[in-house]
């Protein structure tokens, strides 16, 4: 296949169709749909960055249109919420008829910072805080559909906004996207949810521990025991980081109580 | 016996749809235990019950954070298997039976950890069915585009559909058996099951906010305050 010549310099994509945007931002959903071994999540961002490619002189399968594709399907890996970002930026540098080389230099560059960053506000930060708020929205005596939807409410929000928001300003800085990324909420967003979630976390595990034992006197021997033995046991898988996990020893623990309370008891 | 066919369908059904959110799509965390636990144990008509045994999980999940290519336990088919075991025996009420509680969350676990393995070999799967079709991908052909992402997310639905299936065959004839013989109290059955999901979770967010600087005084000067007020309230 023949290299299509770049735009002359200057020369700025056209607006995506309302449409197009739309098209991509639903497939951004499922940029995960195929990752693998093999090309990791090269294939989803071809997906997602697919009805831009349309708009492309020649339009669906000619060969300004196969060869972005075939660039957009190489090996690629990113957090899936700021992978949006890329889809943004990549679209627009395809439309832009930015030479092949520096496409593919910005894309492998791509890789590492949208991976971290990801991982740091979304896994790491947004999603404990949600699921830490939800705990505390169980334990203030919320019922199933209160602490369910609430809980969906607040994630989905940052996760759709941060989605929106990523393939948007991908578009808007094209290749300067380290603009983007440099953003103040974004690098210290991680740091500030954390810190409201470890106060989220501090309150709601005691409400949320007491409604689960049945919400009684917390002065019984029970909810008293479960509430000196906690940190016990906390501080013993703090210190067993990485030898053991958490629910590995809750489950020996419950497999303990299974067999006292059925066959010894 | 375990409720077969029509009964039995559409749980299957939400296990694959809970399985296909926890990375496929959309990712929205339908799939957290909190959420998974709750909707089955409304499909067995005790939601609330559903919700504890949810909140349970939730717990877990705290520890597991989905981190990239990772190997990790998959709570959203695993909670429905522990939702709906979990529920037995609660007749709507607010709070599990304590032996299917524990049973639930033991099914739980246990389907999580073998539905982290099913998400490899389906990694696996998709990277075999892509390979020979690396060069069709080179030659920026839509239709192999379209077609790996259909067939990645087909499968991952079929992967949470049989997972649920495999969890649910496994866990109903040993939860029947355990609530029957269950003797230890149900107060006392609930502080063991709370104090270790308490600790996984108090540790997990020692561990995972323990990068920024006050989150662990934030996090003690919680539990102070909300120990206090849980005191008070008692």
């Amino acid at each position: 296949m023949a290299p299509t010549p770049s735009l002359p310099t200057g020369m700025k994509a056209a607006p995506l169709p309302v449409a197009t945007r739309a098209s991509m931002l639903l497939r951004c959903l499922a940029i995960q749909g195929s990752w693998n071994y093999e090309i990791l999540n090269g294939n989803g961002i071809g997906f997602c960055v697919e009805p831009a490619l349309r708009h492309l002189p020649g339009g669906v399968g000619g060969d300004a249109y196969r060869e972005a594709l075939a660039r957009q399907c190489a090996y690629f890996n990113a957090h899936p919420y700021l992978a949006s970002l890329a889809v943004g930026a990549l679209a627009r540098a395809e439309l832009e008829r930015t030479p092949p080389d520096r496409i593919v230099r910005f894309r492998t560059a791509l890789c590492g910072p949208l991976g971290s960053l990801g991982d740091r506000l979304v896994w790491a930060a947004w999603l404990p805080a949600c699921s830490l708020v939800a705990l505390l929205l169980f334990g203030l005596g919320l019922g199933p559909v209160g602490v369910a939807v609430g809980f969906l409410v607040l994630y989905n929000t940052g996760h759709l906004a941060l989605r929106a928001w990523g393939l948007g300003s991908g578009w808007l800085h094209g290749l300067r996207l380290a603009s983007a990324l440099g953003a103040a909420w974004l690098q210290r967003g991680p740091q500030y949810i954390a810190r409201g979630a470890a106060l989220v976390a501090g309150i709601a595990l005691p409400f949320a521990a007491n409604r689960a034992i049945g919400g009684g006197a917390s002065i019984e021997p029970v909810p008293l025991a479960v509430m000196a033995l906690t940190p016990c046991l906390a501080f013993l898988l703090v210190r067993l980081h990485g030898k053991v996990e958490g629910w590995q020893l809750l489950f020996g623990l419950l497999a303990i109580l299974v067999f006292y309370s059925t066959v010894l008891h | 016996m375990l409720p077969f066919t029509l009964d039995l369908l559409p749980l299957v059904l939400l296990g694959a749809v809970l399985g296909l959110d926890v990375v496929s799509f959309p990712q929205a965390m339908i799939s957290r235990p909190i959420v998974a636990a709750t909707l089955a144990g409304a499909f067995a008509g005790s939601p609330a019950a559903g919700l504890v045994v949810g909140v349970a999980l939730e717990c877990l999940a705290l520890e597991t954070l989905p981190f990239g290519a990772s190997r990790y336990p998959e709570w959203g088919s695993a909670s429905v298997v522990g939702g709906l075991i979990g529920t037995r025996g609660a007749d709507g009420a607010l709070l599990p039976d304590p032996g299917a509680w524990v049973i639930g969350v033991m099914a739980a676990i246990a389907t999580a950890w073998v539905g982290g393995w099913s998400m490899v070999q389906h990694r696996k799967l998709i990277a075999r069915w892509a390979r020979p079709r690396l060069e069709e991908l080179a030659a920026g052909s839509m239709r192999t585009v379209v077609s790996l992402q259909v067939y990645g997310l087909t499968a991952d639905l079929l992967r949470g559909g049989g997972l649920t299936l495999l969890g649910l065959t496994v866990a109903w004839p040993i939860s029947t058996w355990a609530i029957a013989s269950w003797r230890l109290g149900a107060l006392e059955t609930r502080g063991v099951l709370i104090l270790g999901a308490a600790a996984v979770a108090a540790s997990a967010v020692w561990k995972v906010l323990h990068g920024y600087s006050v989150t662990r005084r934030l996090f003690v000067a919680g539990l102070a305050v909300g120990t206090m007020l849980v005191g008070f309230r008692g």
